[in-house]
């Protein structure tokens, strides 16, 4: 019998044979479907996504039409991650010029809005150069991070420490204070950039620390949408659910603790949200065909109510892809294939 | 257009072709679609001497598409009085 040769969502490589590959694509979208309360997969679909594993070449494309636009996360800091040492604006030229990027990206190296805000007098003219030197769209990106508001980093006390010793209260409004504080620092930083010409406002990593995380991104976006009303904003989620780390924090008369990445999604349009990043997060444990069968069926629940354009989050450790530093082709080419053509998505 | 008008993919290949005057088909063409940028100074990957390129191209993007470009905006009120 055929065997057909994939990976557990660590890398590590495994053979599965037919049966084996259908019982676990059928696991997958089961357990999204149940998690998520959405639909399971169709069987035509599940059928598609057989296919693609059983596909026997090192790496997959899309079938013709079926060609997205990529958006990217910390580009930059990507470049001097991996030691190479370039400025902000050659590593933006490079994306653009050598590896045909879509869309550009710059991000300041700490990728928080906090820390942005004292330097933002060296960040605007360095994205008015790049903007003048580039072509392609470019975004501004940063996360809420709203760590980076509780001591001993910042003003507000920590509800890690406060919640252990029962002061649930105390620990609450900590992070309601922290909402305040980084709205403000997240409307100051991209106010600055979007007067600088930037295209888009990346807020991304939304919901990291929990429900307050993902009320600050929601407020920054509608904030923003109803002060400039053509500002680009894409908003890029942390996990598939958003934490309840208050637990009774709403946003337009909706709880967001608990809320699947769908239902987030229709949150984000109302705040004014151009582009959404939904993510999927990988198990390490279970085999490629069960995450990537998982991850597109919680990615098809939003491309089917969606108003807006949807980039799946595709890399180390979601969207199907195994959790390691250097992503293996045969399944990051699997999981953008079958994202793209199952989902109909318009990104990744 | 994703960006700018919160355009889904299909609609916006559909209206991005319709402007250049291409297939859709062709909008992933790269030898169709480096004639056409290079005919209507919408830059290229490898743009050469005296091409158009960065904020020249996005000037022109901006006209064909018919969209507002926030650094071409910019970079117009900078450069008149």
């Amino acid at each position: 019998m055929t065997k057909i040769l994939t990976r557990y969502g660590d890398g590590s490589a495994v053979e599965l044979t037919e049966t084996e590959l259908m019982e676990d694509l059928i696991a997958g979208t089961e357990d999204a479907a149940d998690r998520g309360n959405i639909p399971v997969m169709t069987q035509d679909d599940m059928d598609h996504l057989a296919d693609i594993f059983k596909c026997t070449h090192r790496v997959v494309g899309v079938d013709p039409g079926y060609e997205c636009v990529l958006s990217y996360d910390g580009a930059p800091i990507k470049m001097l991650r991996t030691n190479v040492t370039s400025d902000r604006i050659l590593a933006m030229q490079i994306y653009e010029k050598l590896l045909g990027a879509d869309t550009l990206e710059m991000g300041f190296v700490d990728y928080s809005f906090k820390p942005i805000k004292p330097i933002l007098t060296f960040e605007e003219p360095l994205m008015e150069q790049a903007l003048l030197m580039t072509t392609a769209p470019i975004m501004y990106g940063a996360q809420p991070n709203l760590g980076r508001y509780s001591q001993p980093d910042g003003p507000f006390p920590n509800p890690a420490e406060l919640m252990p010793m029962g002061k649930i209260k105390e620990a609450q409004e900590s992070y309601e204070l922290a909402v305040d504080a980084a709205v403000k620092d997240m409307v100051d930083v991209a106010s600055s950039m979007y007067e600088s010409g930037v295209d888009c406002i990346l807020l991304d990593t939304v919901g990291a620390a929990g429900d307050a995380d993902a009320l600050a991104g929601l407020m920054t976006a509608e904030i923003l949408r109803k002060k400039y009303p053509d500002i680009g904003i894409e908003m890029g989620m942390a996990g598939e659910f958003v934490l309840g780390m208050h637990g009774s924090l709403e946003y337009d008369g909706v709880r967001l603790a608990g809320l699947y990445n769908h239902q987030m999604l229709e949150l984000a349009q109302k705040a004014g949200v151009n582009i959404f990043g939904t993510v999927m997060n990988t198990s390490t444990t279970e085999s490629t065909p069960w995450n990537l069968a998982r991850a597109v069926t919680y990615a098809k629940a939003c491309t089917d109510i969606a108003k807006i354009p949807i980039h799946a989050n595709i890399g180390m450790g979601v969207g199907g892809v195994t959790v390691h530093d250097h992503t293996p082709i045969d399944v990051t080419s699997r999981a953008s294939k079958a994202l793209v053509e199952l989902c109909n998505l318009d990104g990744l | 257009m994703q960006i700018s008008q919160g355009m889904r993919l299909v609609e916006a290949k559909a209206y991005v072709a319709g402007k250049l005057g291409v297939a859709v088909k062709d909008l992933t063409d790269p030898i169709i679609m480096t004639e056409v940028r290079t005919d209507l100074k919408l830059g290229t990957l490898h743009a050469g001497a005296r091409s158009a390129k960065g904020i020249e191209a996005k000037h022109n993007i901006a006209n064909l598409l018919d969209i507002e470009i926030n650094c071409v905006r910019n970079f117009r009120k900078n450069t008149s009085r």
